[in-house]
């Protein structure tokens, strides 16, 4: 059982940063194990990535003081090496770092060649969307991360109850569609053929950083785009494809969908207004960003809708 | 040890669930045989404890609850006759496990809804999520626009109406009861149902295995002309009605006992 929102603002940015973590702390029955977020904000000409060094509860104890900061290091020379100019880097952790580079070249030699770097994993990259997730429920990561006055137009997060796998980030969600920039995913369900699928795309040449079902959906719906599909169509396809019940909010550089299974056996309810359009599991977490009597509806069985910022 | 509670405490809350030192709201307000209360910025349990003292205690017949914010598990397990009102939306589990009480909703509500209610009435001015009415034995539940999957899952007696669409696999192996759907249903309907009835006005996706249609008869439009003029719904459409092909599970083997589960 996990919890899954999302909010797209069609008139301008908006404190998603804030609004998130409303919808997500209101689900935290859900899952209290870990929480994260796939947030854009306004895109510019840098690059940010976001990259740990360390899981978390692995991050102290001897000698890793010197060592995540001896892997920063590398990762900053590294970046240097491939030609990336870095404007920022800063850290609210220790681990978990925000960089900001200005850099034209492939982003997938770019995400491997910092991926070498010892315990280093990079949670996105793109020109505007930004991954945070840690462990612990929405209002202590947000306050860890000081997502409170993230400003942007459109976001997703996922509140997380570990029933299959570890508590630590590599399990978290959201997912990037590693090595497709701006494209994120979090999901609600199981996917039975998952094996299947991850070596059909690993012969295609990816990788992944889980074992975690929930990044076969954001790595095939890239792969699609990348050939030329809106998010829309590889939304439908991936209603054929993927086995299993589930529930999956994807979003790109300025869209927002969402896909359910043809048998409609996971949550998600609705609410759709000119300016804002959210989405969650559960309608409390809805009605923690829109507080007042709404229209709501649960979409039906196969139902793929795609909105634009 | 993890996910235990004790007599003095609780030693492990990781999702917030609990209260154990939850106090009753103070902003009830009581007038005869009427109560009501408003439920903006009260916890679950503070809202059920509000509901549970005026029905129980105090003997009022006739509750409001102003606020319910789609805070779940609202009006869980009353089972006492009396009138019950939500002025908003409730959330998931609202009035499951209910005996008796006529309950009516001004919002919509998510999953499941009435679930496993043995008798009374719950009637919801707008929408319902999923497994709306899930294994109800008795009672009428109306819900006045459309409902998502599963509706009826399960169902071993009273009433389902449902004024707008249904989902996917809705009447899935119902026992037992009715559902009146003025919509359209989608596909599966009454896939591997046992028993009882489901009428649709509107178009049907398509039958699940062993639903078939079924022969119309004149308790059919007594009992639907009956539901409609006691809850007020106007003029009933015309329908359909869809039973269980007894092709599936195997009848001629059950128990005496078990027959009088079966037989029409």
């Amino acid at each position: 059982m996990c919890g899954i929102a999302g909010v797209i603002h069609r008139d301008g940015t908006a404190d998603i940063g804030a609004e998130l973590t409303a919808m997500l702390q209101s689900m935290k029955h859900r899952g209290p194990d870990s929480t994260g977020y796939a947030v854009y904000g306004p895109a510019d000409d840098l690059v940010v990535i976001r990259f740990v060094l360390a899981e978390p509860n692995k991050s102290t104890g001897f000698g890793m003081e010197e060592r995540l900061e001896r892997n920063r290091a590398e990762v900053e020379s590294r970046l240097a090496k491939i030609g990336a100019e870095v404007a920022t880097i800063t850290s609210d952790t220790g681990y978990a770092f925000r960089a900001t580079i200005r850099y034209g070249g492939d982003l997938k030699a770019l995400a491997d060649y910092l991926e070498d770097v010892p315990g280093c994993e990079v949670l996105s990259l793109g020109s505007s969307l930004e991954i945070i997730k840690d462990l612990g429920d929405a209002e202590t990561v947000s306050g860890q991360y000081r997502l409170g006055s993230f400003r942007g137009t459109h976001g997703i997060g996922h509140v997380r109850m570990a029933t299959e796998s570890e508590v630590d980030l590599a399990s978290a969600h959201p997912y990037w569609a590693y090595p497709f920039a701006d494209v994120a995913v979090v999901h609600n369900g199981q996917l039975t053929n998952y094996h299947q699928w991850r070596r059909r795309l690993e012969q295609h040449g990816h990788r992944f950083q889980s074992e975690c079902d929930s990044e076969i959906i954001a790595v095939y719906l890239a792969e699609y785009m990348a050939r030329g599909l809106s998010l829309e169509t590889a939304m439908k396809h991936s209603l054929d494809d993927l086995d299993g019940v589930f529930t999956y909010v994807c979003v790109t550089g300025n869209e927002l969908g969402i896909a359910k299974d043809e048998m409609a056996a996971k949550p998600l309810v609705l609410f759709e207004s000119d300016p804002l359009v959210a989405v969650a599991t559960e309608e409390v977490a809805i009605r923690s960003v829109v507080k007042r009597e709404v229209e709501t509806r649960d979409p039906y069985e196969r139902e793929v809708l795609v909105w634009q910022v | 040890m993890p996910g235990s509670g004790s007599r003095s405490g609780v030693s492990y809350d990781a999702r917030g669930l609990v209260e154990p030192h939850a106090e009753m709201p103070e902003n009830i307000e009581v007038d005869g045989h009427r109560g009501r209360f408003d439920a903006a910025g009260l916890t679950i349990r503070q809202i059920n404890m509000a509901l549970r003292k005026l029905i129980y205690n105090d003997g009022i017949t006739d509750v409001t609850v102003l606020n319910p914010a789609s805070k779940h598990s609202l009006a869980v397990g009353i089972l006492k006759r009396c009138r019950i009102h939500f002025e908003g939306s409730p959330g998931w589990f609202a009035c499951g496990l209910i005996d008796g009480p006529e309950v009516t909703i001004n919002g919509r509500v998510g999953w499941s809804v009435a679930e496993n209610m043995m008798s009374g009435v719950v009637t919801i001015e707008r929408g319902a999520g999923s497994l709306t009415g899930a294994a109800i034995r008795g009672g009428d539940l109306i819900v006045k626009g459309d409902v998502g999957a599963r509706t009826g899952i399960d169902q071993k007696g009273g009433t389902i109406i449902v004024m707008g669409d249904v989902g996917i696999n809705t009447g899935f192996m119902m026992q037992r009861g009715r559902q009146i759907i003025c919509g359209n249903a989608g596909a599966n309907l009454g896939d591997s149902m046992y028993d009882g009835a489901i009428y649709v006005a509107g178009k049907v996706r398509s039958l699940g295995v062993d639903c078939v249609p079924g022969e119309w008869d004149d308790t059919d439009t007594e009992l639907i002309e009956r539901k409609f003029r006691i809850h007020g719904l106007g003029d009933p459409p015309e329908f359909q009605k869809f039973v269980c092909g007894k092709q599936l599970h195997n009848y001629d083997a059950l128990e005496p006992s078990e027959r009088k589960l079966v037989i029409h």
